[in-house]
């Protein structure tokens, strides 16, 4: 199990190294980008790039010195905004997309694996059919089109909500949902083929022919199992409603670490482009790992090779 | 001592003395195939027709392929054509679909936007399979050390937050449709490349392999005539299942204004550009490429799904 | 009063895309206390599904049991609830499978999956009681250390260890008939043979009723008391084990004897396989479902259900060559090639 640990962290490890410098010489790359020593900002920000960065080293001694202050989690200066840092952007708007995204992850996992097990359980049944249509349309509506036509009919044509902004638990119910539902669908479809997988397995018929009542069979034999492959694509929905929660905070205009970002974009405010994206993926890649550790732990059957086998 | 059938539902039978004579032997073919042997194409086809969703989707996918190509060419509007006097009008008999708030035709630029998704959304599947066949073909062949480094290549790369790359690759190389695709493919192909190799690395050591490599036959040959036909199956439904997420990722960097730049329509610049009518009631605006879009990406998910079920050898009856 | 399972013309059928197959066609059989039943046939024959039935295991839709009646203990247990149903499965009739590999729950400890029955049927019974139970279960079976093995999950034991472990779980709560759906197809020779003693050792410690479904004539007679030969979902032939061993009467036992290894046979006489495969159960062949294989066939075979014949005290065979007519018959047999 050590091991297992062991060798997920270096290959953790592995990755953010190579998105921290493809980040960097990407940056470095750009034509007109501040990296590149073109006057084309203000006085302060020039002076706090430089102060940071230390433009005039050259290219390697600067990515040293870059790496050394990610190490410090210092993510360095904003130019648009210059006397703030990525830093101070990130504590202001971090918590908030956390607890949205927080809210929408938890909402999708949840409902998604009880639809997922009643449509399975009720296979080719009304249900069954209701919950798969539901998760056709949760895959193939874009989120950002979900988004405005909740806040069109929930909060415009029949005022149930408030429209947009972040004041209230009642600002969180429409961008949660509209954030919430493409996972939710993809683990509604997830958990019903793999319950129906499951179902179909010896030590089901197992645990039938031991005289248990269908609701033991199913909460204790079949839904454990049925959930593994639930867990591994956790770490790839916990991106969908990252990245997802650039557009949902645009469109509901809450103030979060997505809307800065997705501002950064059209700026061009690089240095908050790369803080940003190298904060983002760090976190998601911490968080695979994370997943990939529970998965050991809940399957007592450790594959050290699980993904190559896939 | 003959007994009388235990349950009697059986009728008491008496047959005639002259039928107690060895049984003619006719030409008998004990192990003939009962039903009438399809082949793997042919099964799936079968199977994909009868699936009812599978079918819709086709359908829908082959009107918005026929409308992405005559639609704005039927239309007598063209698609960055502005008329600040004919702006925010609803739908009628001369603008089918309305017009936004330049007086821009949005049945023009509706089918102008689903050329640009379908484009997109092809040319990153085409482009995906040509590298995954490529790298995962030579590393399920080769095998080996080349096979472990490449796949830990790989692994690394699909490490990476997809759509986070993504942005950050358009973010370098500037918005546009060419480099949504650069953008889209080299995030996106190592999925592929991991189906390959997968199925190569299966099929490798199948006989017929064998068998044409001891009749000397090429490399090259080999996987050209014996692995690649072999491996269809998975590489088409990944195929089809790369194509909405292509056309999601178009909509979604043209929405934070990092795709198809304005005056030109993508789906995601028009929902984007519609935004605000949501308070000021111009509902076609947003409906038809909000409709469309989700219309093109159900159509290609459920004829994806449709493929999977249909190809996969395991489900056959 | 000894018999506790007396399974009458039984019929079972599914309902598939192509139309409905009848896997069992009228199966008759009884169980005595304490004695070993055999169902032997080729896979397809409908032993397993009879077995199942019994249990009434089978996946309804598509499957169902059509007609006839499973006599438990005078009960019918085609009548009866599946709550009630419920109640006789693990504790009354139980049953283990063919493959220990999948038949185990990988995420469950072995102590869970074992004390689950007792719990289940026993509400009395306590969760330390039920894992002393269990503990002294798997030492029954022949599992060393059973007090830390319990702890451990299906994929810490080997093939034959699981299959016993699966025999332990079965057997927990003492019951009457025990059903062993091929308990020792999946496993290796030397294993198998362990797991036949196994059987024998417990019957004789807890006088469990055992139905012994297998293909494997040679497990058959090491263990049963007595045999019944499936074909085409039929009982072909039954009797007691030595009358079926040496006094075979029915083409198709006979062809499956000879397909059985010997050691009191000369050195050097080849095995003989049966030519060609059972029929289609889609439909169901009017007369003898052998006659298409069988090299005694009458033209009778094809035209008419042969009846039953009782050769022996137990001893009863369906087929028409024990018809009075048929003695006169004079057979071309095929030459027997061996390639």
């Amino acid at each position: 199990m050590l091991k297992y640990i062991g060798k997920r962290f270096i290959s953790m490890m592995i990755t953010i190294w190579v998105i921290v410098t493809l980040t960097f010489f990407l940056m470095h790359a750009i034509p007109g980008s501040p990296f590149n020593q073109e006057r084309n900002t203000n006085d302060t920000v020039r002076k706090n790039l430089e102060a940071h960065y230390h433009l005039d080293e050259n290219l390697f001694v600067q990515y040293g010195i870059y790496l050394k202050s990610l190490l410090q989690f210092d993510f360095g200066p904003s130019i648009k905004q210059s006397s703030t840092s990525v830093n101070e952007l990130l504590s202001r708007g971090f918590p908030i997309s956390f607890e949205l995204g927080s809210v929408a992850l938890l909402f999708s996992i949840v409902s998604g694996i009880a639809l997922g097990i009643f449509a399975a359980l009720r296979h080719n049944g009304v249900i069954d059919y209701g919950a798969m249509t539901l998760a056709v349309i949760g895959i193939s509506v874009p989120n950002f089109i979900m988004a405005t036509l909740l806040i069109q009919v929930v909060a415009v044509d029949l005022k149930l909500l408030p429209v947009a902004t972040w004041a209230s638990y009642k600002h969180m119910i429409l961008p949660a949902l509209a954030l919430s539902m493409s996972p939710l669908a993809i683990i509604a479809r997830l958990t019903r083929s793999s319950m129906l997988e499951v179902l179909t397995q010896d030590y089901i018929r197992t645990a039938r022919a031991k005289g248990l009542s269908p609701f033991k069979i199913v909460v204790k034999h079949a839904l454990r199992n049925a959930l593994l492959p639930v867990i591994t694509i956790l770490g790839t929905l916990v991106a969908a409603v990252l990245t997802g929660s650039f557009v949902i905070e645009k469109i509901f205009a809450i103030p979060g670490m997505g809307q800065y970002f997705v501002s950064s974009i059209n700026d061009r405010d690089y240095p908050v482009i790369m803080g940003t994206t190298v904060f983002y993926s760090t976190l998601l890649i911490f968080l695979l790992f994370l997943v990939d550790i529970a998965y050991g732990i809940i399957d007592p059957r450790i594959k050290l090779h699980k993904k190559e086998g896939e | 001592m003959v007994l009388p059938n235990r349950t009697g539902n059986e009728k008491r039978q008496f047959p005639p003395d002259e039928l107690f004579i060895p049984k003619k032997r006719k030409a008998r073919n004990a192990d003939a195939i009962v039903r009438p042997g399809l082949s793997y194409w042919q099964d799936a086809r079968r199977r994909l027709v009868k699936n009812k969703l599978a079918m819709a989707g086709l359908v829908s996918l082959i009107l918005l392929i026929i409308m992405a190509i005559f639609g704005p060419i039927l239309s007598p509007y063209e698609v960055t054509k502005q008329a600040l006097t004919e702006s925010n009008l609803p739908p009628s008999a001369s603008h089918w679909f309305g017009t936004d708030n330049l007086g821009r035709d949005v049945f023009t630029r509706t089918w102008y936007g689903a050329r640009i998704s379908l484009f997109v959304g092809v040319m990153a599947a085409l482009v995906d399979f040509v590298i995954g066949v490529i790298y995962g073909g030579i590393s399920g062949y080769k095998g080996g050390r080349t096979d472990h480094y490449m796949m830990r290549i790989v692994e690394i790369l699909y490490g990476l937050p997809y759509l986070l790359m993504v942005i950050l690759l358009m973010v370098v190389m500037g918005p546009g449709l060419l480099t949504i695709i650069v953008a889209l493919s080299i995030t996106g192909w190592t999925g592929m490349a991991r189906i390959v190799r997968g199925q190569v690395l299966q099929l490798k050591h199948y006989e017929f392999v064998l068998a044409s490599k001891t009749f000397g036959g090429k490399t090259r040959r080999i996987i050209r005539k014996h692995l690649l036909p072999n491996t269809m199956g998975p590489i088409i439904v990944q195929m089809t299942l790369t194509v909405p997420t292509a056309i999601f990722a178009e909509a979604f960097l043209s929405f934070i204004g990092l795709g198809v730049q304005a005056p030109y329509a993508s789906w995601g610049v028009m929902a984007s550009d519609a935004l605000s009518t949501i308070l000021t009631g111009q509902w076609w605006r947003l409906f038809f490429p909000a409709f469309f879009i989700s219309l093109t990406m159900f159509a290609f998910n459920v004829l994806g799904d449709g493929l999977q079920d249909a190809l996969d050898p395991k489900l056959r009856r | 009063m000894n018999t506790i399972l007396d399974v009458k013309d039984l019929h079972v059928s599914f309902k598939t895309y192509g139309g409905e197959v009848q896997a069992v066609r009228g199966v008759s059989f009884t169980v005595k206390k304490g004695e070993t039943v055999a169902i032997v046939g080729e896979s397809g024959c409908g032993k397993s599904v009879t077995a199942q039935s019994i249990m009434k295991l089978i996946p309804n839709p598509p499957g169902k049991i059509t007609s006839g009646s499973i006599l438990f203990k005078g009960r019918d247990l085609t009548k009866i609830s599946e709550k009630e149903m419920r109640k006789i499965r693990g504790s009354d009739i139980s049953m283990i499978f063919q493959d220990p590999m999948t038949s185990l729950n990988p995420t469950l400890t072995i102590g869970d999956q074992i004390t689950e029955a007792i719990l289940q049927h026993e509400p009395v019974v306590t969760k330390k009681e039920a894992q002393f139970r269990a503990c002294e279960m798997l030492g029954e079976v022949g599992i060393a250390n059973p007090k830390e093995r319990l702890k451990q999950f299906p994929h810490q034991f080997s093939g034959g260890m699981r299959q016993r472990i699966m025999i332990a779980m079965a057997l927990v709560c003492n019951p009457s008939i025990l059903i062993a759906d091929e308990p020792t197809t999946a496993l290796d020779v030397t294993i198998q043979a362990q797991i036949i003693d196994l059987f024998k050792k417990i019957q004789r410690n807890t006088g469990v009723a055992i139905i012994m479904i297998t293909h494997d004539l040679g497990v058959v007679a090491k263990l049963a008391d007595r045999i019944n030969v499936m074909y085409a979902g039929k009982v072909v032939e039954s009797g007691t084990t030595s009358e079926i061993f040496y006094n075979p009467q029915h083409p198709y036992t006979k062809g499956l004897l000879n397909c059985v290894p010997r050691l009191d046979l000369e050195r050097g006489q080849p095995l003989i396989p049966i030519p060609g495969s059972p029929p289609d159960l889609f439909a169901p062949p009017i007369g003898c479902a052998y006659s298409s294989r069988c090299e005694f066939a009458m033209e009778v075979c094809d035209a008419y259900q042969p009846g039953r014949t009782l050769v022996a005290e137990g001893h009863e065979v369906n087929c028409w060559l024990q018809d009075q007519r048929a003695k006169q018959v004079k057979f071309h047999l095929r030459e027997k090639t061996y390639s």
